[in-house]
């Protein structure tokens, strides 16, 4: 397989990346089963032993559990004998085994097979072959990785360790977010008719969030003449946009925004400023944090509304965002309604985020038939990637490319990265 | 089971739907007292006993606000909404108030026709009488559809 790139610093996406139904087989391979970590969900979300959440890596179906024992597993969720679901609840307690209905084929908190009914056969007759090895049919398992209470797997015994992986950027920033144990405020689901990699994107581009989210502008959530910045990895492959509120003035960001067709600062007036209010909790100051975890992760901080979301592919053209809801084990009562006031910013129904699902389903309609054609991001600059100290800027989707293609094996030949 | 309660409050679902079928927001936002709440939850996190909302404004104010943002800052994928709903239950009646619930179908149709079913769940509104009509205080919707497709813009 070969891509043909038409520059070699990743500035040029040809639009078949979206689209191809034999890259996208691929890439759920070589990518989501290759040498790298998926995001698989909190260990706050399977607290006590038996305990159990499903999951995907890709589009492959995954089971966290926490053993009897207290130690926690993933695997994947499907029966060794014929291929069904094992967990068909979406997260649960487990009191002894998990037991696919279809023969009930049984499985321990640990995700090994124990129980074969009619091994044996009756009265002699019928059952397994009598070398049926039960130890040489656990359902697949995931290396596990728990980074201060951000559960990580991979498929791969080539992976990397996992803090070798996030590199100092992404083991600062998780233990940034995990200083102190958190609480599950619930999750949101978003459902875009767009390939998974648009929304990856998305999540890299800066220059999008305070012109497509015009929210941001009018009410300095986030905009470009704040002090801020994006960080990248040694790699490139993880990302963070990074900001602070009241950095800048509101006539800097008249000035910077004026002429801007579609974009004006003062076109609506809040008659409740309180989805605004930021409380400061980190020690570094920032009021917007949104590091991504490649490939399939981001854990984002708006204000006091934090979250993590995960892309869940559904094919080549669909994919699912599963969003996370968190607050702090600590946080009062009042806290905890203050975080959730704030997140009306994000998600689904985000007055600074909603605009994501309906972006990518145009990109997606309208590069159906312009697979020979390509996009361009040069906005930030072309050649070697660098962080930047501003956020005019695309160059950390450069960097999810590069990764990719290299997981892929499909670097052009001197690749710029 | 008193008819002119169920008559209350179906006359007032009818309103409620049709004024945001018709995209009239704003006058659907009189549907509200001022100190009244108005919650879009899914169901996932309802029966989880998780407080995660996708939407939550808890005054009348913060509503309108969502609808003037709604107007003139977000951006949302172009369709005409349509709310079927279905016979109220209801489930307590007092000289100043009335509780009820009703289940609710959203279809969205694109501007070139195609429908789609985009939200399925159940109201629980309590109203208050008033000399004008019964008026919202607290209205939760409550989405069986959790998984919001493309994205959710307009009050359900």
């Amino acid at each position: 397989m070969k891509i043909d790139w038409p520059r070699k610093d990743y500035s040029r996406i040809p639009f078949s990346v979206y689209h191809d139904p034999e890259l996208y087989q691929r890439e759920m391979e070589q990518v989501f089963r290759g040498k790298c970590w998926s995001y698989l969900a909190f260990e706050a979300e399977v607290p006590k032993p038996g305990d159990f959440r499903t999951t995907w890596v890709g589009d492959t179906p995954v089971v966290v559990s926490r053993d009897q024992d207290g130690q926690l597993h993933a695997f994947v969720n499907r029966c060794s004998h014929r291929g069904a679901q094992i967990v068909r609840e979406v997260a649960g307690h487990c009191k002894t085994s998990h037991v696919c209905i279809y023969h009930r084929w049984s499985y321990s908190t640990q995700g090994k097979l124990e129980g074969v009914p009619f091994r044996r056969g009756l009265k002699g007759q019928g059952g397994m072959p009598a070398d049926f090895d039960v130890q040489a049919h656990h359902p697949k398992a995931l290396r596990l990785a728990n980074y201060h209470g951000v559960l990580f797997g991979t498929f791969s015994d080539e992976a990397e360790s996992i803090e070798s992986y996030l590199g100092e950027f992404g083991t600062s920033m998780i233990k940034r977010f995990m200083h102190k144990p958190i609480k599950i405020l619930g999750y949101t689901r978003q459902h875009i008719e767009g390939n998974w990699k648009l929304y990856a994107e998305n999540l890299r581009d800066t220059y999008h969030a305070s012109l497509l989210h015009e929210f941001f502008v009018t009410y300095g959530v986030d905009r470009a003449t704040q002090k801020g910045g994006v960080r990248m990895d040694d790699r490139h492959r993880h990302n963070m946009n990074y900001a602070f509120s009241n950095s800048d003035t509101q006539s800097q960001a008249t000035e910077a925004y004026a002429g801007i067709k579609g974009v004006e600062l003062d076109r609506m007036r809040l008659s409740d400023l309180k989805i605004l209010d930021y409380r400061p909790e980190f020690a570094d100051g920032l009021n917007l944090a949104t590091p991504t975890f490649f490939p399939n992760a981001i854990i984002i901080q708006i204000n006091n509304s934090l979250s993590s979301r995960q892309i869940r592919p559904k094919g080549v053209d669909s994919h699912e965002i599963f969003q996370t809801l968190f607050g702090y084990e600590d946080d009062t009562e009042e806290m905890v309604r203050h975080r959730l006031i704030s997140a009306n910013l994000v998600g689904p129904a985000g007055l600074v985020s909603m605009e994501d699902g309906e972006a990518i389903e145009i990109v997606q309609k309208a590069t159906r038939r312009e697979t020979l054609d390509h996009s361009l991001v040069e906005m930030g600059g072309l050649g070697p990637l660098s962080d930047l100290e501003h956020r005019v800027t695309e160059t950390p989707i450069r960097g999810f490319w590069s990764y990719w293609s290299e997981l892929m094996g499909v670097e052009p030949e001197g690749g710029i990265r | 089971m008193n008819a002119q309660a169920m008559w209350e409050a179906m006359s007032f679902l009818s309103e409620y739907g049709l004024l945001l079928d018709q995209d009239k927001l704003e006058e659907w936002t009189l549907l509200f007292e001022p100190q009244a709440e108005y919650k879009v939850c899914s169901r996932e996190n309802e029966e989880m006993g998780l407080p995660a909302a996708l939407m939550w404004c808890d005054n009348r104010d913060m509503l309108s606000d969502r609808i003037q943002s709604y107007r003139n800052v977000n951006e949302h994928n172009f369709h005409w909404a349509r709310h079927v709903i279905g016979l109220p239950q209801v489930l307590q009646d007092s000289a100043h108030q009335l509780h009820f619930q009703a289940s609710y179908s959203l279809f969205q149709t694109n501007l070139e026709g195609m429908s789609r079913l985009f939200s399925v769940g159940r109201y629980d509104f309590v109203c208050s009488r008033t000399p004008a009509g019964l008026r919202l205080l607290q209205a939760t919707v409550i989405a069986d559809t959790g998984l919001v497709k493309t994205l959710l813009a307009a009050p359900i």
